[in-house]
């Protein structure tokens, strides 16, 4: 009952399932990694997804809506980064806000485009190398967004681990006081890592309205963005461990379809609830041989400049 | 984070409705009815159609009445306070368009004896709780002598939200309608384990073509299904509205609900007095069902399934018509005899012929 053709079918599913959460969770890593919490991430895909379709829609030009979701994205996290870095608020409060705001506003901003769809975003092509037996389909046949996923997570980790303004960013995020002492602008450092939090979460709203199901429906993020945080946690805020998540998680929601095609009679319930227990226990195992790092120490501390 | 957003649409809208501004007198003459929705109004499906029809009683009572709505309601807990927040703020006529309303509805009605409750898809009264539900099964029906026909593998997708009776019954109606065409026909059934997730319902079309599945039949409601299937070149049915946008080369027909006429009628008997708690299954005949126009397929099929409609609507084909056996083999039905509404309103088990477990037994 297993052939090529469609372990080849689930790669490439698990592939485009795995994609919108590992670009929703990178951006919120990152401004983890910088001290900030920001539980915005679900409200500022679905306003990146709303804005993304209705842009493309008009315009007719996928890019366009996809810049304009990376922007919406953005400006929706500089509402969380005014409340709860430059006026110190309460970030589990403000980030709720943030998403409650988003959900009603994309709301409004789709209502027009109920009904509607578009041409999704294109699928590579590459003569021979598509084609390929199993694996052709999943790494040489996807849509811009996940190579993007790729270059970003490399961008990522790279800037992170390996250049000063990712050892700022981490001092930032461990000891904001010290990074203060030594003069480094924490609220402003803060703010540009929660910006980029907002345009990758609005990239993947993008990647839903404008690749994965290019329509517009209220919701269609469906909960993904609390995915994303939770992955964040579960990876210890490491680069690499987040793709392995990501991958995880889309392999088991994608892989506990087809289990129930074959009718093997395994409960649905229980198989609807695998992606999270299967990510949960591998994340923990994982962290825990690592005798893992913790969160950032500043994580969710507000910072008040002493004068 | 639904809970939080829900309450604050509630409070809103009771404040709005408080604040309207109009003078008392005028006011009070006006009907405050009420929707409560499980999903987005904007999810182009059952929500979507239910949001129709309040507009439309909007449309055809005008003046008389001032309609509201609260979407995106979590079934169980959080959906009592939101329908007790509708009965406070003044509402005389609720309708609560989900199954797992039922228990909130009743107990909500019963401290507001003066509000009448209209409970969508469920199988509880009270002296001011009417029940109302469309017999999609009948459309069901249809659609798998239509699948039946279409289809070269053999076997039907079928994309399920939750196992309850509703949906069970779907499931059942579609492979009897099948089997009347192809007794060996197949199903793949791909429960989603919710009403409204898009890329799920993409993704589990995909699964299910991948395994070989050449027509998509679901019951979930967003139209990712039929996207996924206008994608791969499959056919798929429509579900709750008319998806022909989303598949103009894949759907067949879709079972479209229409509960404008009963939210009219509904509204109106309140407005002269006459309102009783009642229990409406209305279906085809009732243009509470109706199928989509019947495209991509050539005219035998298409004539085949305008005749079973037809035979439907005069009542000589009932979907549920003997004789039926369990997967066990046991009969349920007798020759010559239907299944009686209440048996398949709370229908849990699977005809013969399905291939698999009903989920949790």
């Amino acid at each position: 009952m297993l052939d090529a053709a469609i372990i080849g079918a689930v790669l490439a599913s698990v592939v485009a399932a795995a994609t919108t959460l590992l670009l929703a969770s990178l951006g919120e890593l990152v401004a983890e990694r910088a001290g900030t919490l920001n539980l915005g991430v679900e409200g500022m895909m679905i306003v990146g997804a709303a804005v993304g379709y209705a842009t493309a829609y008009g315009s007719g030009s996928l890019l366009l809506g996809t810049v304009a979701a990376v922007l919406a994205g953005m400006a929706l996290s500089l509402v969380f980064a005014g409340l709860a870095i430059w006026l110190a608020t309460n970030q589990v409060a403000s980030g709720l806000a943030t998403t409650i705001l988003g959900l009603g506003l994309a709301g409004l901003i789709g209502a027009g485009f109920v009904g509607t769809q578009l041409d999704g975003a294109p699928q590579l092509h590459i003569a021979g190398l598509t084609e390929l037996p199993v694996v052709g389909k999943a790494l040489f046949g996807q849509d811009a967004f996940v190579y993007v996923s790729f270059l970003l997570l490399a961008a990522v980790a790279y800037t992170l681990a390996r250049t000063r303004i990712g050892l700022v960013l981490r001092a930032v995020g461990e000891n904001h006081a010290a990074a203060h002492a030594l003069g480094h602008p924490v609220r402003g450092i803060r703010t540009l890592a929660v910006m980029f939090g907002g345009a990758c979460a609005g990239l993947a709203g993008a990647h839903l309205s404008l690749a994965y199901t290019p329509f517009w429906a209220s919701d269609m993020t469906a909960g993904r963005g609390w995915i994303a945080l939770a992955l964040v946690v579960f990876s210890a805020w490491r680069p690499l461990w987040l793709l392995a998540g990501a991958y995880l998680f889309g392999a088991v929601s994608i892989l506990q379809l087809h289990v129930q095609g074959f009718g093997l009679g395994i409960p649905s319930q229980f198989l609807s609830a695998l992606p999270y227990l299967a990510t949960i226990i591998a994340l923990v195992v994982i962290s825990a041989l690592k005798h893992g790092r913790g969160a950032p120490a500043s994580l969710g501390v507000p910072f008040v400049p002493d004068r | 984070m639904r809970k939080i957003l829900s309450m604050a649409v509630a409070i809103a809208s009771g404040l709005g409705l408080a604040g309207a501004g109009l003078p008392a007198a005028q006011a009070a003459e006006k009907l405050k009815a009420a929707w409560v929705y499980v999903g987005p109004v904007g999810d182009f499906g059952w929500s979507y159609q239910h949001d129709q029809g309040r507009k439309a009683v909007e449309k055809a009572l005008g003046d008389k009445v001032e309609t509201t709505f609260v979407e995106n309601v979590a079934e169980g807990p959080d959906a009592e306070r939101v329908i007790e927040q509708l009965a406070r703020a003044g509402n005389k006529l609720i309708f609560t368009t989900s199954f797992g309303f039922m228990e909130p509805t009743l107990k909500v009605a019963k401290r507001h004896p003066n509000v009448m409750f209209e409970h969508a898809t469920g199988f509880k009264r009270a002296k001011n709780v009417s029940t109302y539900n469309a017999k999609f099964h009948e459309g069901r029906y249809i659609i798998g002598q239509i699948a039946a026909k279409m289809s070269k593998t053999g076997t039907i997708g079928y994309i399920a939200s939750f196992p309850i009776p509703e949906v069970i019954a779907g499931i059942n109606a579609m492979m009897l309608g099948a089997q009347s065409v192809n007794p060996d026909m197949k199903i793949k059934i791909v429960w989603v384990n919710s009403w409204f997730d898009p890329a799920k319902e993409s993704d589990a079309a995909k699964a299910l073509i991948d395994q070989g599945a050449d027509v998509i039949a679901q019951h979930t409601d967003s139209p990712a299904a039929m996207q996924a299937a206008e994608g791969r070149d499959v056919v798929a049915f429509g579900q709750s509205s008319d998806m022909i946008k989303f598949g103009p080369d894949s759907q067949l027909t879709a079972i479209v609900d229409d509960w404008s006429p009963y939210y009219i009628e509904r509204t109106q008997a309140v407005l002269d007095g006459t309102w009783t708690s009642s229990d409406v299954w209305g279906g085809i005949k009732d243009g509470e069902v109706v199928m989509a126009p019947y495209t991509n397929m050539p005219d035998d099929v298409k004539k085949m399934a305008e005749t079973t409609q037809a035979a439907i609507v005069a009542g000589t084909l009932h979907p549920f018509k003997g004789p039926i056996s369990k997967q066990d083999g046991t009969l349920v039905v007798k020759e010559g005899e239907a299944l009686a509404d209440k048996d398949i309103l709370s229908m849990n088990w699977y005809v013969k012929g399905i291939d698999d477990k009903v989920p949790g037994q």
